[in-house]
């Protein structure tokens, strides 16, 4: 069992013809997902590596294929709009890899989401993988190992981190879902943490979070009162100084608001074994499964 | 990305947001004559600097204060030659201070009443967000801290945006009587109208003035933009003031290198955010300082590690570097070979050279590994993230 994706899984790419998304889309192929579609306007008719067929718009390359998860490739500038797009076409599962959307655009993306039977991954984010069943996103597939711990996080290669430290220790990882990087996104650590309580093939969780905002202690509070599953976190950014950004556009420190102290403090609270270090990670969820909740 | 003071103004003034009349001023001579022309015998002159804290600033020359009041043309000419070309030092530049280049001349107006007004992109409700208080001209998070009662706070409706009738109410809250309050709605719709516009993070007006006049006007703006949208705002692009930023980072960006100048002595380089920040964590935590953020991204190329590299070793501060890459995208070889290529170019140029750890993970790593100990260059190889912290921390004992 898993969360969000797996061996049902028909993959849309949308940006399948640019350089980024045709690269990708042959990774998760190769990886063994079941691309059926692609889209780019004005391409339609194609067909991408030989076999996939490539559309015009969204709503045919569903009607045509039964896609049920979309995978964006989309320049920032166009990439709202192609969310929309998805989301009008009724995909369950949108999820967006592309960085540097304007954040005025995504909370029009937000606002359109109200009410739509869409749940949006990302943007700024490596995507989601399924150990051994479907892989969308960016991710190296090979890190992986099949098993139980549900990894969450909004970074990408500190993921790969914890998701090889994990696989090192000969521990497999259930779903690994990339949040993003962005202060306006689409799914909340608390969305995918409550995801994984309910998941029978999930016996942990790893939550990695870092500076900026309230996700992660909004989590915290979720995990402490409704979580019945051992859960491990780090969160990056202790050595961040205030007011500046850190990559991430969601990664600053203002007004004393979102450090990683009270961000650990808040964690702790709830229960949640903290990995003191980057290094720890792996460690951490075998200490947090080895004590009973 | 942050503005000048005499900028904001320009913006508030194609937005219709009303504020005092004034220019900016690059020799004495011209801000003579911008005085002269306002035609007042209340004046103010204002250091332009990207930093707060101006009034109760100090030149390095010994001339106090960054902003000052004056009546008459020749004065404000006087206290122009003063500042300009001189070193200010407040709380927020640190002790070196920033060189003022250009003034503000502007008329300086009767206050009867300071308050707060600021528009925020709330990350949470995903809308922006009205912040007000009738405290003004203090900072607003000691406000929050001590007086949360007078904080004011309006969410915007992300599609709809700013309503008539939400103007209104701020204006009652913010105590704006019936003969007045036109004033005060109009400019909260402008501000708001602006911030939209511009794709801003934030715009804060602090303080927003009712003069004895009953006029309503933004006295000190600060925007900030947001850096993606940038791309369809060229004419704020324009106003960037690059002699404003670090020099290092001014480098950084023109080789689509993310890099952040601290003033530790462990310089690292990192693919990815999360991973850069995780490892100055890491370097902290076994007791050492991190001298920058350096993410070179999902796919840099040779060329971005060898001019990332000379970027990190132009640091005098630097006294070894971390190179930690998790391959996903990026592959440890590409990585490795311009490591090597930046090595050797900077032995070739007789370039200082400091200890060089290495941590390599994910993609060919077999063939990045045999690349570096090939090449006999002078550096340690590490097996993990902590071995790493700990080698390059020793490095700098």
């Amino acid at each position: 069992m898993a969360i969000l994706i797996g061996n049902n899984t028909r993959l849309l790419v949308q940006g399948i013809t640019g350089k980024a998304g045709s690269f990708h889309a042959k990774g998760c192929m190769e990886y063994g997902t079941n691309v059926v579609a692609g889209v780019t306007p004005a391409r339609g008719g194609e067909l991408f590596e030989d076999k996939v067929p490539v559309f015009d718009t969204v709503g045919e390359a569903v009607a045509t294929t039964g896609a049920n998860a979309s995978m964006i490739f989309v320049p920032p500038e166009f990439a709202a709009d192609s969310i929309m797009e998805a989301i009008d076409a009724n995909i369950p599962l949108i999820v967006c890899i592309t960085e540097g959307i304007p954040v005025a655009d995504m909370m029009r993306v937000k606002a359109a989401m109200v009410g739509s039977k869409s749940r949006l991954i990302g943007p700024n984010c490596p995507g989601i993988i399924t150990p051994g069943q479907c892989k969308i996103g960016i991710m190296p597939g090979y890190i992986h190992k099949p098993g139980g711990v549900g990894v969450v996080s909004r970074s990408g290669t500190l993921t790969y981190e914890a998701v090889w430290q994990l696989t090192q220790r000969g521990v497999g990882q259930s779903t690994c879902v990339g949040i993003g990087g962005d202060p306006i996104n689409g799914t909340s650590h608390t969305d995918v943490v409550r995801l994984f309580n309910e998941d029978p093939g999930t016996e942990a969780i790893i939550l990695i979070g870092e500076i900026g905002g309230t996700g992660e202690e909004e989590a915290a509070a979720w995990i402490k009162s409704h979580c019945d599953k051992p859960v491990a976190a780090f969160i990056a950014g202790s050595s961040a100084p205030e007011g500046r950004r850190m990559g991430h556009a969601g990664a600053i420190v203002s007004g004393g608001k979102g450090t990683a102290q009270a961000k650990v403090e808040a964690l702790r609270d709830a229960g949640i074994e903290i990995a003191e270090t980057p290094a720890d990670m792996g460690d951490a969820v075998l200490r947090a499964r080895s004590r009973k909740r | 990305m942050n503005i000048h003071e005499y900028q904001a103004k320009e913006i508030m003034n194609q937005f219709g947001v009303v504020n005092p009349k004034g220019e900016v001023a690059t020799t004495p001579e011209q801000a003579e004559a911008i005085a002269r022309s306002l035609g007042t015998n209340s004046l103010v002159v204002k250091s332009q600097i990207h930093a707060g804290g101006r009034g109760k600033g100090t030149f390095t020359n010994g001339f106090k204060g960054g902003v000052h009041l004056c009546k008459t043309a020749s004065q404000a000419r006087d206290i122009t030659a003063q500042m300009l070309g001189q070193t200010l030092v407040t709380h927020q530049t640190g002790p070196e201070g920033r060189l003022v280049r250009k003034v503000l001349v502007s008329e300086s107006v009767d206050i009867a009443r300071e308050l707060y007004f600021a528009i925020v992109m709330d990350r949470t409700l995903s809308a922006p967000v009205i912040i007000a208080s009738t405290e003004g001209g203090m900072d607003i998070e000691t406000v929050a801290a001590q007086s949360p009662e007078k904080i004011i706070r309006e969410p915007i409706h992300p599609t709809l945006g700013i309503q008539p009738w939400q103007t209104r109410k701020l204006a009652k809250k913010l105590g704006f009587g019936s003969s007045d309050m036109r004033g005060a709605c109009r400019m909260f719709a402008s501000l708001y109208k602006l911030f939209m516009a511009n794709d801003c993070s934030m715009v804060e007006i602090n303080p927003l003035v009712q003069t004895k006049g009953g006029e309503v006007l933004a006295l000190d703006a600060k925007f900030n933009f947001d850096e993606n949208a940038l791309f369809r705002h060229p004419e704020i692009q324009t106003m960037r003031d690059v002699e404003e930023e670090d020099p290092r980072e001014v480098e950084a960006a023109k080789y689509n290198l993310n890099y952040i100048g601290l003033t530790g002595n462990i310089a690292c380089m990192v693919n990815g955010a999360g991973l850069a920040m995780a490892t100055m964590d890491i370097i902290k935590h076994y007791g050492g300082e991190p001298a920058n953020f350096l993410d070179v991204g999902g796919g840099a190329t040779e060329s971005q590690v060898t001019e990332a590299f000379k970027i990190l070793v132009a640091d005098p501060n630097v006294k070894a570097i971390l190179v930690n890459i998790f391959g996903g995208i990026m592959k440890c070889d590409i990585i490795a070979q311009g490591v090597i290529n930046a090595y050797r170019t900077l032995e070739r140029k007789e370039q200082r050279l400091v200890p060089l750890v290495v941590r390599l993970e994910g993609t060919n790593v077999e063939q990045g590994k045999e690349l570096l100990k090939n090449s006999g260059l002078p550096l340690l190889a590490a097996d993990d993230l902590a071995d790493a912290a700990r080698k390059v921390v020793n490095a700098v004992k």
